[in-house]
C-alpha cells in the first residue's frame, strides 16, 4: 500500500496514496495505522483525497484506527473524502463515529 | 447498451481467489455498469454500487468460501436482461446462513459484518443457497 507519512506541528498526516481501500490492502492500512499510535502518536490525520472506492474492509481498517486513538485518548481524523466514500460513512452512519473534515488543512487546524 | 426488453449480457469471469484481483473485477462491474441505461439510477452511482456488491461478495468467497486448495479460483456471473441485473458469486466453502447475518449495530463499532449490509442495501433480493456448482450468493436489482 502506497502511503505517505508526514509530521506537521505535533500531527502526523497518512496520506493515502491508493484509489481503492479494499480487503486487498486494508490489512496493511490497519496496522500501520496502529503502528502510528503504539509508537506515541497523538493526533493523527488521514487523508483519503486519492481513495476513489472504499469497501466494508477498508471501514473496518479505519474504524479500528478511530478505536485505537481512543483507547490511548488520542485524536483520529479522517479528511478529503470523496463524496462517493463519504456516501459509505453515511450508508452505515459512520459519519456520526468519525470526526470528518474536508480537507488536511481544516483538520490540521482544529 | 440501449436498456431496451432485448438487451442480454451474460458474462461468465473466473478469478484466482487472491484479494489483488478484486480492483480487476471492480473494473470490469464499473465499466458493465456504465453500459446500462437505467433511468432511476445515474450511472456512476450504479457503476460505484455494482463494484461495491461484486468486491464484497468476492471477498467473501475468497476469505470464506475456498477451504481445498484444488479450488483455488472464484467464478462470477453477470446477467443483465429486461431491466435486471444479476450477481451470482461461487464458493466452495462450509456455507452459512444468510438469515443469521445481523445488521451491524454502528454502536458497537464492529469492524467486520458490513459487507452483506452493503450488499442488501443496495440490491433487491439477496438469496445464498448451495447447487451442484458450489454455493452461490445470488443478488438481484431491477433497474427501471
Amino acid at each position: 500500500m502506497k502511503v505517505l507519512t508526514e509530521e506537521r506541528g505535533g500531527k502526523t498526516i497518512l496520506t493515502l496514496k491508493e484509489e481503492r481501500l479494499d480487503a486487498h490492502n486494508s490489512g496493511e492500512l490497519k496496522d500501520r495505522i496502529l503502528k502510528l499510535f503504539e509508537d506515541g502518536c497523538r493526533d493523527a490525520v488521514v487523508d483519503l483525497r486519492t481513495v476513489q472506492f472504499i469497501d466494508s474492509s477498508g471501514l473496518g481498517a479505519l474504524l479500528s484506527g478511530h478505536k485505537n486513538a481512543v483507547q490511548r485518548s488520542a485524536r483520529f481524523a479522517l479528511a478529503g473524502l470523496q463524496p462517493r466514500v463519504r456516501s459509505m460513512f453515511e450508508l452505515t452512519r459512520l459519519q456520526r463515529v468519525f470526526e470528518i473534515y474536508s480537507g488536511v488543512q481544516e483538520a490540521l487546524s482544529e | 447498451m440501449c436498456g431496451s426488453p432485448e438487451t442480454i449480457l451474460n458474462l461468465d469471469i473466473q478469478i484466482p481467489n487472491q484479494t489483488r484481483y478484486l480492483g480487476l473485477i471492480g473494473n470490469i462491474a464499473e465499466t458493465i455498469a456504465r453500459e446500462i441505461d437505467a433511468r432511476d439510477m445515474d450511472r456512476e452511482t450504479l457503476a460505484y454500487n455494482l463494484n461495491l456488491v461484486v468486491t464484497e461478495a468476492v471477498t467473501n468467497a475468497i476469505q470464506h468460501g475456498s477451504p481445498s486448495e484444488d479450488r483455488d479460483s472464484v467464478r462470477i456471473l453477470l446477467s443483465y436482461e429486461d431491466n435486471d441485473l444479476c450477481v451470482r458469486v461461487f464458493d466452495h466453502g462450509r456455507g452459512f446462513d444468510l438469515a443469521s447475518v445481523c445488521v451491524p449495530n454502528v454502536e458497537e463499532l464492529c469492524e467486520r459484518g458490513r459487507g452483506l449490509f452493503f450488499i442488501r442495501a443496495l440490491m433487491d433480493t439477496v438469496e445464498y443457497r448451495k447447487t451442484e456448482c458450489g454455493n452461490v450468493l445470488e443478488m438481484k436489482k431491477r433497474l427501471l
